[in-house]
């Protein structure tokens, strides 16, 4: 069997959602891993809802898209946006998502009935990202503790991540780097990891 | 050979590279755009010897490419699905140019419209022309066809289509790139006959033409992207899929026992030997096609047959929107996969919006309250970010059509006896086709008013630079005859709102056309000059 994992990142335009598919599918690639990330791009960047399939596997991979039930993770950069791509995930899957909304939008329901309806899904983890981000040193680094979160899943080592992290913003400083670096592990740590 | 992790849209442009590309043209469109930036950005590195650049729109780069190709140079044309339209006199015209430099027009449609008006189907205007065309399913396919494509238009001397879709164009996947071939030297077409489309030429040029079609069909009945394979042990369903419903299918396979004989196109014309043999081989053939029916209308012809043919037409397969691997799925008659139940809540949509900050938000509120004061008016919208002026909180424009047609439709609308009649249109927008419009509208002093929105870039598609600088257009308006005193300029800044409203105020009363240009740049692109800068320090 190959080993493979299937990943629904979600998010509203502008909140990075593809550099957080950018770092993983780095690390995957430098391990030998397939991989296909399937972007928006466009009118739908504006400020919409965004939605990114991201494949890893060590066999061949023929759609760029997820099939509904196929997902074994949902990783959301906001809580709402993480409960509207459901249907992709395997009834088993993990449904990981930052706790701070983005409230664009008029009839943004109250957040504590979005996040009990998250807390309600089996294998759900709700991680105080923006938090977590200002410990590591900047609220910037917010997506490389949901990259930390979501590492756990991963078929990948995260040595390897660690590695893409770097590589990713070694130009912007030694600063950047070590906070980046931070916010990973501590992202890791929320998501259950002891190390 | 090496391996590059890339888009479909740059390993497109990596194979016309390879090819031996000389110049590259285009203007840009969602999903097609990355292909041009790409080749620009490799243009720029010290010894690429390419040229590549957006033009004004895509006819007068579909025209610069086929003078690249009589000058004996290979040339890529790139496009958005809609843009082979505005193309389509040059295109369809080139088909019976003897190309003498390569000549290929990559053309990326929008099945599902994620960024655009309609979903047309490209295949349709390959043999609307009778060329070639090819259709990828993979990031290596966009690749090797690219460079297949350059040789066939040289060996046949005609214009050659590859049509990508979204989700091929915008997906992340390695590729694996062969050797370079050299560009090519500098030699005119050698006989002018073939270049030249007056009548007494033309008839013969299209008797050589319509002679070519059975090479065209040689060609693709033994193309290995038309690949046949035929499995003797399934007798009731035979599967013909083309473009990314092969991989749709494929991701379907393991449950289909058993394995249907499958036939997958990726050149076109049809390969009808191909397409008779796989419906022989069983009771039913399923065509599972991304974009229209296009293989399937040619099955099915008119005459009723004694073939059993699913596929769009008849609803077994979805035929409005995206194929993906769950409804081609349920075409496959496969039951759904066991998947988690929404949340037990109701969510609310998230369109996309106007960016915090947007010039065009403040042109948008200005325009309403001098319409509102005006007692209302009708007002036309073009293709570009102002598009978004069409949800709330602006609900500010009643029409969207094509590129340039809110001039147009403006005048019309105006003619037609509506009052303080407003087209809203961009400043990149204005130079790929609107300025036609104009000029009908100058002719007749039709009481209207054109705001040309002008934030500096072409923005919707990530912030190219317009192809004449922001003090050009003015001058373009004037050249065009606009009476000078009805040309208004403001600053659309929430804090001129009431003397931006007044401007507006007075130029729609004016009984005649006026135009009025809200000149300030696109936050995004200003935001990113600054983080550029920001960095160089």
């Amino acid at each position: 069997m190959a080993e493979k994992i299937d990943i629904i990142l979600s998010g509203v335009g502008g909140q990075g959602v593809l550099s957080v598919g950018a770092i993983v599918s780095m690390a995957a690639m430098k391990e030998g891993f397939k991989v296909r990330q399937s972007e928006v791009h466009g009118m739908a960047q504006r400020g919409g809802a965004v939605l990114a399939h991201l494949r890893i596997s060590s066999g061949v991979i023929e759609s760029d898209l997820i099939p509904r039930g196929g997902a074994d993770v949902v990783l959301s950069m906001e809580p709402l946006e993480s409960l509207r791509y459901l249907e992709y995930l395997k009834p088993d899957g993990a449904l990981i998502t930052a706790k701070e909304a983005v409230e664009n939008i008029s009839d943004y329901p109250d957040i504590n009935k979005i996040h009990q309806a998250v807390e309600a899904q089996p294998f759900s983890l709700l991680i105080d990202a923006k938090n977590l981000a200002k410990e590591a040193g900047a609220v910037r680094a917010v997506n490389m503790v949901l990259v930390g979160a979501l590492s756990l899943k991963l078929p990948v080592k995260p040595e390897s991540i660690e590695n893409a992290v770097r590589d990713k913003f070694t130009s912007k400083g030694e600063e950047v780097v070590s906070c980046n670096l931070k916010a990973f592990s501590l992202g890791r740590r929320a998501g259950g990891g002891n190390d | 050979m090496q391996e590059v992790l890339v888009l479909g849209d740059e390993a497109l442009a990596l194979g016309a590279v390879d090819a031996g590309l000389s110049v590259a043209y285009g203007y840009p469109g969602t999903p097609s755009t990355e292909i041009m930036e790409y080749l620009i950005h490799y243009s720029g590195s010290a010894d690429s010897g390419l040229i590549a650049r957006w033009c004004t729109n895509e006819k007068t780069a579909c025209e610069g490419a086929i003078g690249v190709s009589f000058g004996g140079k290979k040339a890529l044309v790139t496009m958005k699905h809609v843009g082979l339209n505005v193309a389509s006199d040059a295109f369809m015209n080139s088909a019976l140019m003897k190309i003498h430099g390569g000549l290929v027009i990559a053309v990326a449609d929008d099945p599902g419209m994620h960024s655009s008006q309609n979903e047309q189907d490209s295949r349709f205007f390959a043999d609307f022309a009778k060329v070639p065309c090819f259709e990828p399913k993979s990031h290596q396919e966009a690749y090797d066809m690219a460079i297949e494509a350059f040789r066939i238009s040289e060996l046949f001397h005609v214009p050659v289509i590859i049509k990508l879709v979204t989700r091929l164009s915008h997906s992340r996947a390695v590729i694996n790139r062969g050797g370079s071939a050299g560009r090519k030297t500098l030699g005119k077409a050698p006989d002018r006959k073939g270049w030249m489309a007056i009548p007494a030429l033309s008839r013969g040029n299209w008797e050589n033409h319509l002679i070519l079609q059975k090479d065209f069909l040689e060609y693709s009945e033994k193309s290995r992207f038309n690949p046949l394979t035929i499995n003797p042990e399934n007798k009731d369903i035979a599967v013909i899929t083309t473009g990314l419903a092969g991989n749709y299918y494929m991701e379907n396979l393991s449950d289909l026992s058993p394995v249907p004989s499958h036939l997958h196109i990726g050149v076109y014309p049809i390969p009808e030997e191909k397409v008779r043999k796989l419906c022989e081989s069983a009771e039913k053939t399923i065509v599972i096609e991304e974009g229209y029916p296009f293989v399937e209308r040619f099955m099915r012809g008119i005459l009723p047959g004694s073939w059993n043919i699913d596929g769009k037409m008849n609803s077994v397969v979805t035929p409005a929107g995206e194929l993906d691997p769950d409804n081609v799925r349920k075409a496959l008659a496969l039951p759904p996969r066991a998947a988690r139940k929404a949340a037990d809540i109701s969510l609310p949509g998230r369109p996309p919006q106007l960016c915090a900050g947007c010039p065009h938000g403040d042109s948008f509120n200005a325009l309403n309250e001098a319409l509102e004061k005006l007692g209302g008016g009708t007002v036309t919208s073009d293709i570009g970010c102002y598009a978004l002026g069409a949800y709330p909180p602006y609900n500010a424009v009643e029409t969207i059509l094509c590129m340039g047609a809110s001039v147009g439709m403006a005048r019309g609308a105006s003619e037609s006896g509506l009052k303080n009649v407003v087209a809203t249109i961009g400043d990149s927008t204005f130079l790929h086709s609107g300025i036609t419009g104009l000029i009908d509208a100058v002719s007749t002093d039709t009481p209207m008013t054109l705001i040309i929105l002008d934030n500096s870039t072409t923005a919707m598609t990530g912030g190219q630079d317009t192809i004449l600088s922001s003090s050009r257009i003015k001058q373009i308006v004037l050249g065009c005859g606009v009476d000078p005193d009805h040309l208004k300029e403001f600053i659309p800044l929430p804090k001129n709102h009431e003397k931006n409203v007044k401007i507006l105020m007075d130029e729609i009363s004016h009984p005649g056309l006026s135009v009025v240009i809200p000149l300030r740049e696109c936050i995004q692109t200003l935001r990113q000059k600054k983080s550029r800068s920001a960095e160089k320090v």
